[in-house]
């Protein structure tokens, strides 16, 4: 028989972490616990200030929150508003060598969020912006929970198991219910090891990200409402994408040792150089982090009365990590409210929606192992897959199964394993196989013509030049 | 269904007399939620009152995500049950002016 442990009026939470995982658990556990009728304080403390731009207050990330978790959280009453989406993206153009191949969802809104986490670049003289992290912090508050500016050193329990925290040399606490969401960091790791008598190990690997400033017309001009995909550009680059925000694009890198020698390599590769504005100085880069991503989570993050949400618990595999957050964080809630918050429960509740994710990971590496290993390496077979999206791109009311698939998988706006359904319905391969053969032949499909994007761009400068007599 | 991100909406009834003001909605705000439960035509125009941000939530997906995750409806169950709210309040005042007007005939 197992204890249970409730919460109940006037029980205290503690969330270590001010990023998503930590202000969605707090904004469910109010607005749960409203619902239900009980009143439970909930502390979060979060170090940072994210009133700062660069790196100090930023929880370095790309910055996209998907469609479908636009529409989720809008559905939750939690809505991103003008100041905090720096661009609304509505679609995906895919770049490969010489080809090019844009796809557009069915719905013509620009509803994906292209975000800063924090308050935006660092660049002298530069705005400061409404941030993703701070934004669902306020919301957090608003709810009612409290945000302490206090770094947590140490974490304890007490003779009865309640948590006690420690920020220097001040205590809080006892706690009923300790959640963290300090993403990967070393510190939160070693402090929570001892608290959940279990080892904290992740395995990660690191993203180059930095933000390329453009002006807000050539933004407009070259990248338009679109994420920018690169499916092969050198060896060692795994995975590349600009996003654009405000006057500036995100450069995102994953690969082996993401570093300045990959950042100028990429920015000289074809590919960008055919993309982005031809008298751009690309050492104007700003900005840059090395953010840890997770590519094995933890298995049960949890013990009585301790709870790991987010980055530092279960999270997606490379897409949708505040997705991810959102939906465990709710169910962390759900399950601390209604059914309880010991270790019990959490087996019983929380880990089966933190499975759900695991096991789609599993698919999600089926998925890109097939692209590194296969589709990246094979550029006929490469060609064919972009052929076959252009081909479904260009017949409106066709089935887009491809289409639909890549763009799940560069959105992360569906389950892994949905993609692969949808990869696997008959005709597509065959239809891919042909288009591949095809490519043997002929040339790669390519986008808008870029000389008349160029050129339109000059006449553009020079109006404005003639506009502006010196 | 359309959910309010910024800026606000007039929602009114168009009649013979003319338009017939509702109410106006801003941010969080939602509207067309009813036909996520019925087939019935609309029954209420919307317009943008100066620059508004709307988003369109896929009725398929939504429906789906509802299915997995029973509570997504309660903010919908809460709108209706504030809109019945007022619509109970209004019809009760209406009754009574119409019990007015019975008198003096």
């Amino acid at each position: 028989m197992h204890e249970s442990i409730h919460l109940d009026d006037g029980s205290r939470v503690a969330i270590v972490g001010g990023g998503p995982a930590g202000s969605f658990t707090a904004y469910f556990l109010r607005e749960i616990c409203d619902r239900v009728g009980i009143e439970v304080d909930v502390d979060i403390f979060e170090a940072k200030d994210f009133s700062k731009p660069g790196p100090a207050g930023c929880n370095h990330c790309g910055g996209i929150v998907s469609e479908s978790l636009v529409q989720m959280l809008a559905s939750e009453g939690i809505i991103l508003p003008d100041a905090v989406v720096q661009r609304g993206i509505q679609a995906y153009v895919l770049h490969s060598g010489p080809a090019t191949v844009k796809i557009t969802p069915p719905v013509n809104e620009k509803r994906i969020a292209a975000i800063y986490r924090g308050a935006g670049p660092l660049a002298p003289g530069g705005p400061v912006r409404q941030g993703l992290d701070p934004h669902l912090l306020r919301l957090a508050e608003r709810k009612g929970a409290q945000l302490i500016n206090r770094k947590v050193h140490v974490i304890d329990r007490d003779s009865s198991g309640k948590i006690l925290l420690q920020c220097g040399q001040d205590r809080f606490g006892p706690y009923d219910f300790l959640v963290g969401a300090g993403g990967l960091s070393e510190a939160t790791k070693a402090q929570f090891e001892k608290c959940l008598g279990h080892p904290v190990r992740h395995k990660t690997t690191r993203a180059l990200i930095y933000e390329l400033y453009l002006g807000e017309q050539a933004v407009d001009h070259f990248l338009d409402h679109s994420m920018h995909v690169f499916l092969q550009t050198f060896k060692g680059l795994e995975f590349a994408a600009i996003i654009p925000k405000g006057e500036y694009a995100t450069v995102c890198l994953v690969g082996d040792d993401p570093g300045k020698e990959m950042a100028d390599t990429f920015l000289a590769s074809q590919e960008v150089t055919r993309l982005l504005p031809p008298d751009l100085d690309i050492y104007k880069r700003v900005c840059a982090c090395k953010p840890l991503l997770n590519l094995k989570t933890l298995d049960k993050p949890y013990a009585d009365r301790v709870a790991l949400v987010g980055d530092s618990g279960v999270t997606r595999l490379y897409k949708d990590g505040i997705g991810a957050a959102y939906r465990l964080a709710k169910s962390l809630a759900v399950t601390a409210v209604f059914q309880g918050v010991s270790a019990h429960d959490f087996d019983n509740f929380y880990w089966k929606k933190c499975r759900q994710i695991q096991k789609d990971n599993g698919y999600g590496e089926i998925i890109f192992n097939l692209g590194e290993g296969v589709i990246k390496r094979v550029s006929p077979l490469r060609y064919g897959i972009l052929r076959t999206v252009k081909n479904e791109q260009q017949k409106p009311g066709r089935k887009r199964f491809m289409s639909m698939a890549m763009w799940d998988t560069f959105t992360g706006s569906a389950p892994y394993k949905d993609i692969i359904k949808r990869m696997l319905r008959p005709g597509v391969a065959s239809r891919v196989v042909f288009q591949s053969l095809v490519s043997l032949f002929a040339p790669p499909p390519r986008g808008e013509n870029n000389d008349s994007v160029r050129r339109a761009w000059q006449a553009l400068q020079g109006r404005r030049e003639d506009s502006h007599p010196r | 269904m359309f959910i309010i991100q910024d800026g606000e909406v007039n929602v009114f009834l168009e009649s013979a007399n003319g338009d017939i003001p509702l109410v106006v909605l801003g941010p969080g705000d939602m509207f067309g939620e009813m036909s996520m439960f019925t087939k019935q035509p609309r029954t209420a125009t919307v317009t943008a009152k100066g620059n508004a941000r709307v988003l369109t939530v896929d009725k398929r997906g939504f429906l789906r995500r509802i299915h997995e995750d029973p509570s997504l409806a309660f903010r919908i169950l809460q709108k209706l049950s504030e809109r019945i709210t007022v619509l109970n309040e209004e019809m009760s005042r209406l009754q009574e002016t119409l019990a007015q007007y019975e008198k003096q005939d």
